[in-house]
């Protein structure tokens, strides 16, 4: 497949995971703004969404105060802001266009339709309908274009490229919630338990949609370190880093060409220190530390992934 | 302006509706207009949907628009469409046999029957070609050729589309539309199918492959997804399952082009190029262009490659070329002609500028090497003033213009804002040149929207409709 086609897939299936984990993540927040929490709390919950984006540079400039409406809009519909969601959805519709000849008709009338739909939806219908169920829109859109993509598309190179994407996408994500999460809703010295951390860690678990699967899988109060565990270790969860890791690391050794052998192997270890770690370990080694050097070499696999299959070969 | 005399599809002189339009014309009595408006609107978001829409230049970079599409098929009996098929292969296969010549021994040239400078000074005529054999003798590998029909229903031929000409995907897409709005119409008709194209094109762009080559590598290369028919360029590599590559995609190596794969170079045989001449090749042609592929054209000269249209074709559909295309089917095939052409005045003679000059409300003017509708006058549409402003341009230059009598092109009834009225169209079917000539039953009908114009072109507000050809 030609290079260039692979790189528009690829940025096609990030950009739509994107702006899915963005919806997610302004979700947790919206929701947590519902419940009876002090408004430091509720500023501090804002910005540190910006943050977890790296953004907060960008939103000062646009706006005074980080308020709700500030944050969402700026995250929602601005055009200035290349992580917006309105940005996200047209920057994987124009990367579908760019290849739609090796899309499924489907696929790329779904990620066309998302686009058009987003691209008429203005403030006031935003108003009207609510955060609640434009987020849910968004994750069903995404819902959608990731059930289409696996229901129509040839399990060829194409699918490859576009779930490592999808998956490479997911993990920088999944490591970003949890560790902004953590630091804020677990500071250091505070001692567990009580009702508000319940809802907030709650919160957290639906923002990956994993509250049912948490009470599935440990039958039990919720405890950060488990928090941690099925977003980081739990291969079974399908939004965790040890699932998202897999992912890339199986879609990679079907498309492996003749320069990509250390990019596999990097991938494959990252997959085996995840399948083969310990919650206890990384909490004692401090999460944030661990979540962030997850993250640096996860971004390191995809520039590698780029220069062996995605810029040019000549 | 209003052209009278006109040739009505759908009925005769006396109002009486055709045979042919019958049964169409009796299921649209009993269909309210509501339900049309309905289904117009539904054919429009489906288009939005599909993203089957074309780029507009000078708007906003990205801004696209949908081609109207009019819900009332244009139908042709089977017995014009043979005449007209047999014409059209007929007129292709001598513009090839032309196109070869004028490469080679010139022979039309020497015979005085095509004056020399008409052809070697053209600015289309390559001279990088002369001499250059290519796969099967083809270069109009792919025409679209532009029919008319005038007062009594004769078909004229009004181009020769021989560079890359597009539409075809349109052809097909509203063919589809149209089954899916009105699936029980095509019960009352044998329409003709014409959904096979893509796989003759195929087979055709296959057929051509460099000597040598078995199993030939296709690919369609496109200017970019900011290319108004970008649509069509990635609809035909899709429906041909073949990669749609970019100039940046691919690159030339001891004559051979490769395209850049995740998997490394990979040997291109056949490009089926909807990039212009200029662009293809900043080493031979524009050195600005960044839609190229540098050496391209060594690779080609060399019998490595083949270039579909090849790089030179478009002398042959010029419109200062145009005139004399009766006279090449006469000197390559010895047949008569069986499709007209518009009788044409070149204004470059003294004596035809003098009567265009005369005539020029009554004339369409062309520039020479004009496309898309743009730099003509349409004399019987234009006010007097309009008209005197291009008499100067065109006693300046009069070698860039030819003017033709304004044909008063045929009408089909068409769903306008005013309701069901006759509006003018065209058609342009597309013919394939490989091992065989060969033509889909159908083409591209465009219809002018605006109530008396004639200017069918997309980007001048003009439509499309589905056409059927009739099975005998």
């Amino acid at each position: 497949m030609l290079s260039r086609t692979a790189d528009h897939l690829y940025w096609m299936a990030r950009y739509m995971e994107r702006a899915e984990n963005i919806a997610r993540m302004l979700d947790v927040n919206y929701r947590m703004s519902l419940m009876p929490q002090s408004q430091v709390q509720e500023d501090q919950a804002w910005a540190a969404t910006l943050r977890i984006m790296a953004l907060e540079g960008a939103f000062h400039e646009r706006y005074a105060e980080i308020t709700a409406d500030n944050v969402l809009d700026f995250m929602i519909f601005d055009e200035s802001n290349p992580s917006s969601i309105r940005r996200c959805l047209l920057a994987a519709r124009e990367n579908a266009h760019a290849v739609r000849g090796t899309l499924t008709s489907e696929l790329w009338e779904t990620t066309n339709g998302t686009w058009l739909k987003m691209r008429d939806f203005t403030r006031e219908e935003f108003q009207d309908v609510g955060a609640g169920e434009f987020f849910e829109w968004v994750k069903y859109r995404s819902h959608l274009s990731r059930g289409v993509t696996i229901g129509t598309m040839l399990q060829d190179d194409a699918l490859r490229f576009i779930r490592i994407g999808t998956f490479l996408e997911r993990a920088d994500n999944t490591a970003r919630i949890l560790d902004v999460k953590y630091q804020i809703l677990l500071p250091a010295g505070e001692v567990e338990g009580g009702a508000a951390d319940y809802y907030q860690w709650s919160a957290l678990l639906r923002s990956v949609s994993a509250f049912e699967v948490y009470r599935k899988v440990y039958r039990d109060l919720i405890t950060p370190a488990r928090v941690a565990e099925l977003m980081l270790l739990r291969v079974d969860m399908p939004r965790s880093m040890a699932r998202c890791l897999k992912e890339v690391y199986s879609n990679l050794q079907r498309i492996r060409n003749a320069q990509s052998a250390e990019t596999e192997r990097q991938a494959g270890e990252l997959e085996a220190q995840l399948r083969f770690g310990r919650i206890e370990d990384i909490v004692r080694g401090g999460l944030h530390t661990y979540t962030m050097r997850l993250l640096d070499r996860v971004q390191e696999l995809g520039n590698r992934i780029a220069d062996d299959f995605l810029v040019p070969v000549s | 302006m209003t052209i009278k005399n006109f040739y009505n599809e759908m009925t005769d002189e006396a109002g009486r509706v055709r045979p042919h339009y019958a049964s169409y014309a009796n299921w649209l009595s009993e269909m309210p207009e509501e339900r049309l408006s309905q289904k117009r609107a539904e054919a429009d978001a489906l288009f939005h949907r599909y993203g089957i829409t074309f780029a507009v230049y000078g708007e906003n970079a990205g801004t696209e628009r949908l081609i109207p599409f009019d819900i009332i098929p244009r139908i042709i009996p089977a017995s014009e469409w043979q005449t007209l098929a047999a014409g059209l292969r007929q007129r292709v296969k001598a513009l090839n046999l032309f196109i070869r010549d004028i490469y080679h021994d010139q022979d039309i040239l020497k015979s005085g029957t095509i004056p020399a400078e008409q052809v070697l000074n053209n600015a289309q005529y390559r001279r990088v070609m002369q001499g250059v054999d290519v796969a099967r003798d083809i270069y109009a590998h792919i025409a679209g050729v532009d029919v008319v029909r005038a007062g009594a229903g004769e078909y004229y031929v009004l181009e020769d589309n021989l560079r890359v000409p597009s539409g075809v995907s349109y052809m097909l897409e509203n063919r589809k539309m149209m089954m899916r709005l009105f699936p029980r119409l095509f019960s009352r008709y044998k329409v003709a199918p014409v959904d096979r194209y893509p796989d003759m094109l195929l087979n055709m762009l296959r057929s051509v492959a460099p000597t040598g080559v078995s199993d030939p590598t296709v690919v369609v290369m496109t200017p970019g997804a900011y290319n108004s028919a970008y649509f069509e360029h990635a609809f035909l590599a899709q429906q041909m399952g073949v990669e749609l590559v970019e100039g940046q995609d691919m690159f030339v190596k001891d004559e051979q082009v490769f395209m850049r794969t995740t998997q490394g170079p990979q040997r291109v045989d056949v490009i089926y190029r909807r990039v212009d001449d200029d662009f293809l090749d900043p080493l031979a042609f524009r050195q600005d262009s960044v839609l190229g592929v540098p050496g391209i054209l060594g690779a080609y000269q060399a019998g490595r490659v083949t270039v579909t249209n090849a790089i030179g074709s478009g002398v042959a559909d010029d419109k200062s070329i145009y005139p004399y295309v009766p006279e090449m089917i006469r000197f390559y095939l010895g047949e008569e002609p069986i499709l007209h052409n518009v009788p044409t005045f070149m204004c470059r003679k003294k004596d035809d500028l003098a009567y265009v000059l005369d005539h020029l409300a009554e004339l369409v003017v062309k520039e020479v090497h004009g496309a898309g509708g743009y730099g003509m006058l349409v004399g019987p549409a234009a006010t007097r003033a309009e008209i005197e402003d291009f008499r100067k341009i065109l006693e300046a230059h009069p070698e860039r213009y030819i003017a033709q009598p304004t044909l008063a092109l045929s009408a089909c009834p068409t769903f306008v804002e005013a309701g069901i009225a006759p509006r003018h169209i065209d058609l342009r079917p597309f013919v394939l040149s490989g091992e065989e000539i060969q033509l889909i039953p159908g083409g591209l009908t465009r219809v002018a929207l605006r109530e008396g114009s004639l200017v069918v072109n997309s980007s001048q507000g003009g439509g499309t409709k589905d056409t059927w050809v009739l099975e005998a």
